[in-house]
């Protein structure tokens, strides 16, 4: 009660949440990730990864 | 390396800033390669390279370099633009809702929903048992349809269409790789 911040009685049972709306987050999340994975890799990294690259094999 | 943009998307979705996310990559990049000698063949570099971009967010955070700096509302009004609205959500509202979960819950997200790892993979990231990560995921999926009901109800967004239970599991799944 004092914890809870939930109106009482207003809130279904668990079981009624079997009804709830599609999680259209879950397809907005997957988007979210891979536009960035979509994206080119800045030049920073690019030069960094070279340079390890070089640094890591000498010849 | 082709970890490389799997790393920027979890560092973006970690931090809930680009510019802060990229230099955790490079940081990441740079632990990596000192450390070349302790990643063991055949095991997965992406996995190997998470847990490092993981322990140098948690350093960081430490340091409060992230900690305060992101304002889920600030970013809530410049993010929510009608253009960002699609399949009845905005992500501005979702990137927001994010940044209110707790680190473990967004994290667990992150790696599960978003980025499609495994629960056995994600919870080899966050160092934690499988029935701990199938707990949190599940934890962070109410706390982010609540904070997203809160949003909608604020705002009046459209609520989004209603379909059955097993759908919702099949996409779950589907998101989860089983």
């Amino acid at each position: 009660m004092f914890m809870s911040s939930k109106p009482e009685g207003g809130k279904p049972p668990r079981t009624a949440r079997l009804q709830e709306p599609k999680p259209v987050w879950a397809e907005g999340l997957k988007r979210m990730y891979d536009s960035v994975v979509g994206e080119e890799v800045p030049d920073e990294i690019v030069a960094l990864l070279k340079k390890l690259d070089r640094a890591s094999d000498p010849n | 390396m082709r970890v490389v943009p799997h790393l920027r998307a979890f560092a973006r979705g970690l931090c809930g800033r680009a510019d802060f996310a990229d230099d955790l990559v490079q940081e990441t990049l740079l632990r990596a390669w000192q450390a070349r000698d302790r990643f063991q063949p055949g095991t997965s570099m992406k996995s190997w390279t998470f847990v490092i971009l993981r322990n140098a967010f948690l350093s960081e955070a430490r340091r409060s370099r992230f900690h305060g700096d992101y304002d889920p509302d600030a970013a809530e009004r410049l993010l929510s633009r009608p253009a960002d609205q699609e399949d009845g959500i905005h992500m501005g509202d979702l990137k927001s809702a994010m940044m209110r979960l707790s680190l473990e819950r967004r994290e667990a997200l992150l790696l599960v929903g978003a980025g499609g790892l495994s629960y056995e993979e994600a919870a080899e990231i966050a160092q934690c048992a499988v029935g701990t990560m199938k707990s949190r995921v599940s934890r962070a999926r109410r706390n982010l349809e609540e904070l997203l009901d809160a949003t909608q109800a604020r705002s009046g967004h459209q609520a989004p269409s209603f379909v059955s239970h097993e759908e919702i599991l099949a996409e779950m799944d589907k998101l989860v790789g089983h």
